[in-house]
C-alpha cells in the first residue's frame, strides 16, 4: 500500500515508474510531451540530433520572436522548419498557425492531465492548469529530451492553497496570484498545489493566469486538480483522448497548508521590481501616472482578457500620451476577437493590437520603454530593465485594471470609472 | 592538455564577487542582447545593477550571491558566464531553473548557506567541486558542503549535457562549433 502523495509526487511517481516518491528525491521521468520553440533554434546543435526519441511527442511552436523581427530569428525559423521536416514532427505551429507557446498548449491539448510537460520557457508551468506536471528546462535539457525521451526532476515539497469562498466579479487570477505574491511571498524549490471548495469558483483561464505566474516566485510547479473544470476544459480541446489524471491523497504532506479566502480578493497591482512582497490593493498605490498600458503575453493575453480590455474600452477613450498596446496570445484568440468585434472596439478607443507574440512581454521587439517612462502590464514580469530602459518603471495588475489605467492615464481599478460616464 | 583542463574544471581558485539577493535573469542577461551572439551578449552581464562588471571580471573568478539567485527566464545565463571565464558560482539559494542551467553547461554551481557572510568581495577563495570544499584563502577558513549527486557530477566531469550528449551518440559533432 502506497504512502499518501501529493499531486506533484503522484505526477513525477507514475513518469518515473515509481509508486513511491517524497520530497527531495530526483527522479528520472519519462517526458510525455517536449515543445520546443523559436528562440530554442539558437541552440544550433539541435541541427545535429541523429534522431529523435519519438517524433509524437514533440512540438514546435514559433512564439518569441515571430514575424522574425532581425535575421538571426529568421534563421532559427528556418531551422525550425527544417528540424521538423527532417524528423517528421507533426505537431508544427508555424508562423500563421502560431501563439505564446502555453496559449498553444491550452487550445491543443498538449498537456494532458497526469502527465510531464516541458519546454524551455520559464512560464512552462502554465500547464500545471491542467493536472500537468510543466516546469521550465534549459535549452540543453530540452535537447536532451529530443534525442532521450527523458530528464530528471527534484521531487519538490508542496505548499497547498485552500481556497475557499466565491472569486468576485471583477477580480482576475492575476489578482489571486499577486494576493498570494504579495502575501506569502517567495516559493522556491516548491510546488504549488491548488484545491479547495473555491476552486470550482475559478474558471480555467483565471488557473492558467495562476499557473503561468508562479515561475515569478520561484516555484517549481503549480497544479491543480483535475476537476469538472478542467476536464470540460480538456473535452472540448482534445475530445477522446485518454487521460490518467492524479488525485491527491488524504493525507499527505504538505510543507504548509495556506487558506485564501477568494471573497477577500480585490484588485492588486504590484510595485515595479519584484512580485515577491511587493503587491497591494490598486486603491492603496497613490497616485501614478502611466505612458504605456500592455495587456498580453502568456499570463493575461487569453480571450477573456481581450474581452474585459473591450468591454472597459467601449465608448471610451485611451487617455492623451498613453500607449495601449493589447498583444492576443495566439491566433486562435486574435481570430476569434476579430469576430466578437472586440479589436475594433480597443481600435476606436486608441489601442493598438498586435500579432501574437511574446514581443513586448520580454522587450525583445516591440512596445519597448523609454528612460523615465511608467508602464502598467498584465504580462508577466516586472523586472527592471524587462520591458526596455533599465531607467524604466513596469507595475503589474490585471486587464481590468490596465484598461481602467489607459482610459484614465494614472493607474487606477476599473470600479473607479464605474458611474463616469462613457 | 589533461582531461580535467579541457572539460569544465572542478578544483578553481579566483577572486569573489559579491551580488545580494533575487538576481535575475533580465538583469544578467538582457531581453535586447538575446539578439547578440553569446561572447557579446556576455559584455551586457547585470545590466541593470552593475554595468560595469563585465569588464571588470578576469577569467578564473568566483561570483557569489545571495537568496535566489537567477530568478526568471530560462535563458542561458551560464552560458555567459562561461564566456567570461567565470569559474563557479556561489549562492546561499537558487533558482532551480538557473541551478539546472548553470550545470547543464559544466559551470560549478554550489549552494553555501551565509555566502555573503563568509566571502567578501575581493576575497581569494578555491573551491574542490568533488570533495564539497570551499576554501576562504583571505580568512584561511574552509567550508564544508553536501556534494552533488553522482550523475551531475558526471555532467561536470565532462563539461556539460551537451558534451555527454556527443559522447552518447545522440548528436552529430559538429564540425565548427560557435
Amino acid at each position: 500500500m502506497a504512502e499518501p502523495h501529493t499531486m506533484i509526487e503522484k505526477i513525477l511517481g507514475r513518469a518515473a515508474g515509481l509508486d513511491d516518491v517524497a520530497p527531495g528525491q530526483i527522479v528520472t521521468c519519462a517526458v510525455d510531451m517536449t515543445i520546443v520553440i523559436d528562440i530554442q533554434f539558437a541552440e544550433s546543435r539541435l541541427a545535429d540530433v541523429v534522431r529523435v526519441h519519438d517524433p509524437d511527442k514533440i512540438a514546435i511552436v514559433m512564439d518569441h520572436a515571430v514575424p522574425a523581427p532581425t535575421v538571426g530569428d529568421a534563421l532559427h525559423g528556418s531551422r525550425a522548419r527544417t528540424f521538423a521536416r527532417t524528423h517528421g514532427i507533426r505537431r508544427f505551429y508555424d508562423v500563421g498557425r502560431h501563439g505564446i507557446v502555453h496559449q498553444v498548449v491550452a487550445e491543443q491539448g498538449l498537456a494532458r492531465p497526469g502527465t510531464v510537460v516541458a519546454c524551455t520557457d520559464s512560464h512552462t508551468c502554465a500547464a500545471g492548469a491542467f493536472n500537468a506536471a510543466a516546469r521550465g528546462l534549459g535549452p540543453a535539457e530540452i535537447l536532451q529530451m529530443v534525442c532521450t525521451g527523458r530528464t530528471w526532476y527534484r521531487v519538490p515539497p508542496a505548499i497547498r492553497y485552500e481556497l475557499v469562498g466565491t472569486m468576485p466579479p471583477g477580480v482576475n487570477g492575476k489578482d489571486i496570484f499577486l494576493t498570494i505574491a504579495g502575501r506569502w511571498g517567495d516559493a522556491t524549490d516548491h510546488a504549488l498545489e491548488f484545491g479547495g471548495p473555491g476552486l470550482a469558483t475559478v474558471p480555467m483561464a483565471d488557473r492558467r493566469t495562476i499557473a503561468t505566474q508562479v515561475a515569478e516566485i520561484g516555484a517549481d510547479f503549480a497544479v491543480f486538480p483535475a476537476d469538472q473544470v478542467c476536464l470540460n476544459h480538456f473535452a472540448e480541446v482534445a475530445p477522446g483522448t485518454p487521460i490518467t489524471p492524479q488525485h491527491a491523497d488524504d493525507g499527505a504532506s504538505y510543507a504548509e497548508v495556506r487558506t485564501l479566502d477568494l471573497d477577500l480578493v480585490q484588485p492588486m497591482v504590484a510595485l515595479p521590481g519584484t512580485v515577491i512582497n511587493n503587491a497591494r490593493p490598486v486603491g492603496e498605490l497613490g497616485d501614478v501616472r502611466i505612458d504605456q498600458a500592455f495587456i498580453g503575453s502568456c499570463a493575461n493575453g487569453q480571450l477573456s482578457d481581450i474581452a474585459v480590455a473591450a468591454e472597459t474600452l467601449r465608448g471610451r477613450r485611451v487617455a492623451d500620451g498613453v500607449r495601449l498596446i493589447v498583444t492576443p496570445a495566439s491566433q486562435q484568440v486574435y481570430l476569434e476577437a476579430v469576430r466578437r468585434g472586440y479589436v475594433a472596439t480597443l481600435i476606436e478607443a486608441g489601442a493598438v493590437v498586435t500579432n501574437s507574440t511574446c514581443g513586448a512581454c520580454f522587450g525583445y521587439h516591440m512596445g519597448l520603454l523609454a528612460p523615465g517612462e511608467v508602464c502598467v502590464t498584465s504580462s508577466t514580469r516586472n523586472f527592471r530593465g524587462r520591458m526596455g530602459s533599465t531607467e524604466a518603471a513596469v507595475y503589474m495588475a490585471s486587464p481590468a485594471t490596465v484598461a481602467a489605467s489607459a482610459i484614465a492615464g494614472r493607474i487606477t481599478g476599473a470600479a473607479a470609472l464605474e458611474g463616469v460616464p462613457a | 592538455m589533461t582531461i580535467g583542463q579541457a572539460h569544465g574544471a572542478l578544483r578553481v581558485r579566483g577572486r569573489a564577487w559579491v551580488f545580494g539577493d533575487e538576481i535575475n535573469t533580465d538583469d544578467m542577461y538582457p531581453g535586447f542582447a538575446m539578439k547578440l551572439p553569446v561572447h557579446e551578449a556576455a559584455r551586457h552581464m547585470f545590466h541593470a545593477t552593475r554595468p560595469e562588471w563585465p569588464s571588470l571580471v578576469r577569467p578564473g573568478d568566483i561570483v557569489v550571491a545571495g537568496r535566489n539567485f537567477g530568478l526568471g527566464s530560462s535563458r542561458a545565463v551560464a552560458e555567459l558566464f562561461v564566456a567570461l571565464g567565470v569559474a563557479a558560482l556561489v549562492a546561499e539559494q537558487y533558482n532551480s531553473l538557473f541551478l539546472r542551467n548553470a550545470l547543464n553547461y559544466g559551470l560549478p554551481a554550489i549552494t553555501l548557506p551565509d555566502a555573503r557572510a563568509l566571502i567578501a568581495e575581493g576575497d581569494v577563495v578555491g573551491i574542490d567541486v568533488e570533495a564539497g570544499l570551499i576554501t576562504n584563502h583571505t580568512r584561511r577558513e574552509e567550508h564544508r558542503v553536501p556534494p552533488f549527486p553522482d550523475f551531475i557530477m558526471q555532467m561536470l566531469r565532462s563539461g556539460g549535457l551537451i558534451n555527454q550528449l556527443e559522447d552518447g551518440g545522440y548528436l552529430r559533432l559538429a564540425d565548427a562549433k560557435e
